[in-house]
């Protein structure tokens, strides 16, 4: 059978399967993931102290109804029907459900508000993208297989492989997708703003408004970049941190989009994020349909509210204005700026997680739980949104993070009344 | 509660041609003939009973209102549902999942169809569906631009593409057949689109003539409850009336006694007569005489004046709007199927051209036969579905449109609207949102209250045959079911929802033979990005199969 | 020597990032790649320690010399705790910023905080 690898954005859902996990296919991050023996939570835990399932959760649950705004934050790293869950229990217990977009794609969802996404799913990268741009992103370390199987080798209907596809690369340094591209421009960091600008007003016909040199681009690189970006039949532009986490963050976006928008006054362009956990697309959606924004949403007063300056998980615990945390599937001790990881430190922390990560050392009640897409099935939203079921290849004794999710909300509706609604 | 009696109302039930007071029983969620015993009794006195109503056509689910969602959180802030005792709801035309549920059943709608699910993301439709409360759900795959079905079509393989529709309804748990702006979405690719019923698309150079007329074919073969149902070429554009007149004319080639062969979505936006948005004026007229000489149904897509949110899987549409609005746009390319697009508009009473749309859409909703039309406002695309009873009031009372028509621009010059003086019946009104639904998707345990029916009813406080002038009263009662019944549960009383029930997932099966289009198979899924195996929805929360 | 700090996801940070207790995930994080000329200006070779510092905090970690090619002026860190040590929580967007922080870069004798310390110390 093929199994699918719940690891980064890709979802790649052709890992063969027979007993055991085949290599062939995998690239080291999936290889790590499907392969290595890691340190598991072994049993539930309050306080360090080994517990059953049923009192780890009610402690969890009384952490939960006893605070004032609650966070409960991660949700990339699991399958949709716990996202689901995991909603309505934020929208139960008036809390804050927040997602890891919010250090990762965050802006790129801003940027989405202010303009729309022109976006497309991979397979036209596959089948027709003669043109294929990398804009301050790297998968070849961050997402292995996109180029063989999506974006640079792969062979489509109309466009057969990597020698009729011009690849390009835009970036402050030489990475190593830099090394797979027919073109690579290395540009001054922050400056990611000012090029798109210029190669908008080259395309439109503005070329002098731009100066002699755009952050580390001469204005003739900036001609051929455009004539290049002109050329396709049909383009991709794929981009990454090197948008969201600079100066400009949001505007960096904003301005990817207009010039895919411009592009498509001329011929036919699409733009894609580069998601990073290989379900942060879905736990984004989920919230959206359940709740109609798909992160930083408060539910203090009992409808849900979006502000992403506000209700962030990094923005909430920097302000103190959260006083207990619920973590899913994500390690927020070890990927949030250290002063914010100071006051996760001072309230009650919730973790459910299959690993041990540094989040653990700080949790005061520790859920254990099985590996979505190994040891519990479920669907997840590839970066581009296609829906790909994961599968359960391996039996296991730890509950599921839809198991522990369930019984916890049972108990929420249980001690504040309601129907069962979900 | 398992049985129930709803005490001397007054039923209009066309379906089985009551038009009386009469009691009416409900035992296990189905209408019985009587009751011993009835644990509950609702004084329906001087009030209608009929049926729960049924949507042919709103965008309730899937990746496009979800885009919607996430890129218009302004649609979003406005609180409908605190949490309570059931979930919370927010949305002001854009709706989240449960508050979609809710006001349809607050309005007395029990059954909607989601109409364009890409196969692709099939998986994503039905989570969502499973995620509206209350009412029963079906969603329809499109094929108009689906690589599998130009190849079938070109190769006349009517017989191949049958089993391949069978074979899509299997997988992704679809209930019809759905068709976008055929082979329009395909030339988007290249960056064009097609103009007329016989131009081609640029890879397999098929006709959407050659596409409407084969997948019809195939439907027809495969004997499915619903017919093929369509969103024209060329919609949104001046001078459309004319493919649409051309577009239904394929019909007279197929005979079909037991319902429509071709169901017309959203005709208003294909009801446009002139030559550009300057001179553009009603071409209302002109479809509603081929639509009730042909075999062919057809929902009015209403526009709504206020905020709205287009989203259409028509791509090369949806860019055009975003040309012309210059606000945002989102676009969706799915690989070898179809495409999408999604565009905010606000339809303003003070623009000439948005105030002709309403007046087309009612147009239509009156020069239809009784039988052939069905309420809709192709939500979200011409405003939210929650005005329905606004439609309906609008309808049945001309003095409503007059009072209507004082705050809006004038369209005497471009639309029939003023002159026309017919006002639908109560019971005409029940017909275009429960037999005609039901009947045009092949449906006959719902959309009327005989015996067996499914328990899904609505009381109004109105009287059978109320006065046209009293619009107010109308309008008002439309809105505020007394109660709402949904397989025999109360879910609403006096337009408040008291309880969360789920209902069922809609779709049919059809044998098929996956051998004789192996060859197709294996070879388009070269070209896809995810496996064979992995393709299609695996279980949804409730089902319910038509074989 | 004054520097522009990019933290960045690198095969090793993934590959371990689910085994963060291991030795791996150790080397993969506590480290900074950097030009090799600006590593010769410093009199740095691959293995020594740097002390890193923005106006934010400071951290001391290995240097690696950057097999392909950290521009000059510019130290990458891989994302993780150590990376988040010396970058601000401030933002317009609720997204902090991870990239493209000043910072200054000294060559040092002290030692690399282990997980466990860094922990310690970020936890206070």
């Amino acid at each position: 059978m093929k199994v699918s690898c719940p690891f980064c954005g890709n979802v790649c859902d052709d890992i063969n399967f027979d007993g055991e996990v085949e290599r062939e296919k995998l690239c080291p991050l999936g290889e790590s993931k499907l392969t290595r023996e890691k340190k598991r939570i072994p049993y539930p835990m309050v306080e360090g102290e080994r517990v059953s399932y049923d009192e780890a959760i009610e402690r969890a649950v009384e952490i939960l109804l006893n605070a004032k705004r609650p966070l409960l934050y991660g949700w990339a790293s699991t399958v949709n029907e716990a996202i689901r869950l995991g909603v309505i229990l934020a929208e139960k217990v008036g809390g804050v459900y927040d997602t890891t977009s919010s250090v990762c794609h965050g802006p790129s969802i801003l940027a989405t508000i202010e303009e729309g996404l022109p976006g497309g799913t991979l397979g036209q990268a596959k089948n027709r993208a003669d043109v294929v741009v990398f804009w301050g992103c790297n998968p070849a370390e961050a997402h292995p297989r996109h180029p063989t199987r999506y974006s640079v080798m792969v062979k489509g209907f109309l466009v057969e492989g990597r020698r009729l596809r011009k690849t390009v690369v835009v970036d402050i340094r030489k990475t190593a997708t830099a090394l797979l591209s027919s073109k690579f421009y290395m540009i001054k960091p922050n400056s990611d703003f000012a090029i798109l600008t210029a190669l908008r007003s080259i395309i439109n016909g503005n070329d002098s408004a731009v100066p002699n040199e755009v952050g580390g681009l001469s204005k003739s690189q900036l001609r051929e970049f455009a004539e290049l970006l002109l050329s396709a039949k049909y383009g991709v532009i794929f981009f990454g941190m090197g948008a969201t986490h600079t100066r400009g963050q949001d505007r960096n976006v904003e301005a990817l989009i207009k010039l895919v928008q411009t592009l498509n006054r001329h011929t036919r362009y699409i733009l894609q994020p580069m998601r990073g956990h290989f379900n942060v697309t879905g736990a984004d959606a989920v919230a959206c349909w359940e709740a109609g924004y798909g992160y930083a949403i408060d539910f203090s007063r009992g409808y849900p509210r979006f502000n992403p300056t506000e209700f962030s998980a990094v923005q909430l615990l920097r302000r103190r204005d959260c006083d207990a945390m619920l973590v899913v599937g994500s390690d927020p001790v070890a990927h949030f700026p250290f002063d914010v990881v100071r006051h996760m430190a001072k309230i009650p922390v919730i973790q459910i997680d299959p690993h041990y990560n540094l989040t653990t050392k700080v949790a005061n009640v520790v859920i254990p739980s099985a590996i979505s897409g190994i040891e519990a099935e479920g669907t997840v939203y590839r970066m581009d949104g296609v829906p790909v079921r994961l599968k359960k290849f391996r039996e296991s004794e730890f509950w599921s993070d839809y198991e522990i999710l369930k019984a916890m909300l049972e108990r929420v509706v249980e001690r504040k009344g309601g129907d069962v609604v979900w | 509660m398992v049985s129930l009696e709803v005490r001397n109302g007054f039923v209009i039930d066309p379906m089985n041609g009551v038009f009386e007071v009469k009691d009416v029983f409900v035992k296990d969620g189905r209408i019985v003939e009587s009751l011993d015993k009835p644990e509950m009794v609702v004084d329906a006195k001087g009030k209608v009973v009929v049926a729960g109503g049924i949507d042919v056509h709103a965008h309730v689910a899937g990746g496009k209102i979800n885009m919607g969602r996430k890129m218009r959180p302004e649609e979003m802030r406005y609180p409908r549902f605190k949490s309570d005792n059931l979930r919370s709801g927010v949305g002001r035309v854009l709706l989240t999942s449960p508050a979609i549920g809710y006001e349809y059943a607050r309005m007395g709608y029990t059954t909607v169809v989601e109409p364009a699910m890409p196969a692709l993301y099939s998986i994503h439709t039905h989570e969502e569906l499973d995620s509206i409360p209350i009412v029963d759900k079906m969603a329809l795959p499109l094929f108009g631009n689906w690589h599998f079905v130009f190849k079938f079509v070109k190769n006349d393989e009517i017989e191949k593409l049958s089993n391949f529709i069978a074979w899509v309804l299997a997988k992704t748990k679809g209930f019809g057949v759905k068709v976008v702006n055929p082979c329009g979405v395909e030339a988007w690719m290249f960056h064009g689109n097609v103009y007329s019923l016989n131009d081609t698309d640029p890879l397999f150079g098929v006709s959407p003539k050659e596409v409407i007329t084969g997948l019809i074919s195939a439907i027809e073969r495969l004997k499915l409850p619903h017919s093929l149902h369509i969103h024209c070429n060329l919609l949104g554009i001046p001078g459309n009336y004319e493919v649409t007149l051309e577009t239904i004319k394929l019909t007279r080639r197929f005979e079909n006694s037991e319902r429509q062969v071709m169901h017309v979505t959203h005709v208003q936006f294909n009801s446009y007569a002139g030559e550009s948005w300057k001179d553009m004026s009603s071409g209302a007229e002109f479809v509603a005489k081929e639509v009730n000489r042909n075999n062919v149904t057809v929902d009015m897509g209403q526009v709504i004046l206020g905020h709205a949110t287009t989203m259409t899987a028509d791509s090369p549409f949806q860019y055009e709007l975003f040309k012309i609005f210059k606000t945002k746009w989102s676009n969706l390319d799915v690989e070898l199927e179809t495409g999408s697009g999604i565009v905010p508009v606000y339809y303003s009473p003070k623009v000439r051209v948005h105030s002709l749309m309403w007046a087309i859409g009612l147009e239509i909703g009156l020069l239809v036969d009784v039988d052939k039309v069905v309420i809709s406002t192709d939500y979200p695309n011409g405003g939210p579905f929650y005005s329905y009873p606004y439609i309906a009031t609008l309808l049945m009372s001309e003095k409503f449109r007059e009072e209507e028509m004082k705050r809006i621009a004038n369209v005497e010059r471009y639309s029939i609207l003023p002159s026309l003086s017919e006002e639908r019946t109560l019971e005409d009104v029940v017909k275009m949102t429960r037999v005609n639904p039901a009947r045009i998707l092949g449906l006959n345990d719902r959309g009327h209250l005989g015996e067996n029916a499914k328990a899904d009813l609505v009381i109004y406080d109105l009287p059978p045959e109320p006065n046209p002038r009293d619009y107010e009263s109308i309008l008002k009662a439309l809105s505020n079911p007394s109660l709402v019944l949904k397989d025999g549960k109360i879910v609403v009383k006096e337009g408040r929802v008291v309880k969360h029930t789920w209902g069922e997932t809609i779709w049919v099966k059809r044998d098929y033979d996956e051998e004789l289009i192996g060859d197709e198979l294996e070879d388009f899924f070269n070209y896809y990005t995810v496996q064979r195996d992995n393709y299609g929805v695996p279980h949804v929360r409730r089902e319910v199969v038509l074989c | 020597m004054e520097f522009t700090l990019v933290t960045a996801r690198t095969m090793e940070q993934g590959m371990f990032v689910e085994d963060k207790l291991s030795e791996d995930y150790f080397k993969a994080t506590a480290c900074c790649e950097m030009n090799p000329e600006d590593m010769n200006a410093l009199g740095l070779k691959d293995g020594d320690r740097v002390r890193v510092t923005t106006q934010y905090g400071s951290v001391v970690l290995y240097v690696k010399r950057s097999v392909l090619d950290v521009p000059r002026g510019v130290v990458m860190i891989p994302l993780g705790i150590y990376a988040n040590r010396i970058l601000p929580s401030e933002s317009g967007t609720g997204t902090p910023i991870y990239k493209n922080v000043r910072c200054r870069v000294e060559k040092t004798d002290e030692e690399v905080l282990s997980i466990e310390e860094i922990v310690r110390e970020v936890v206070g």
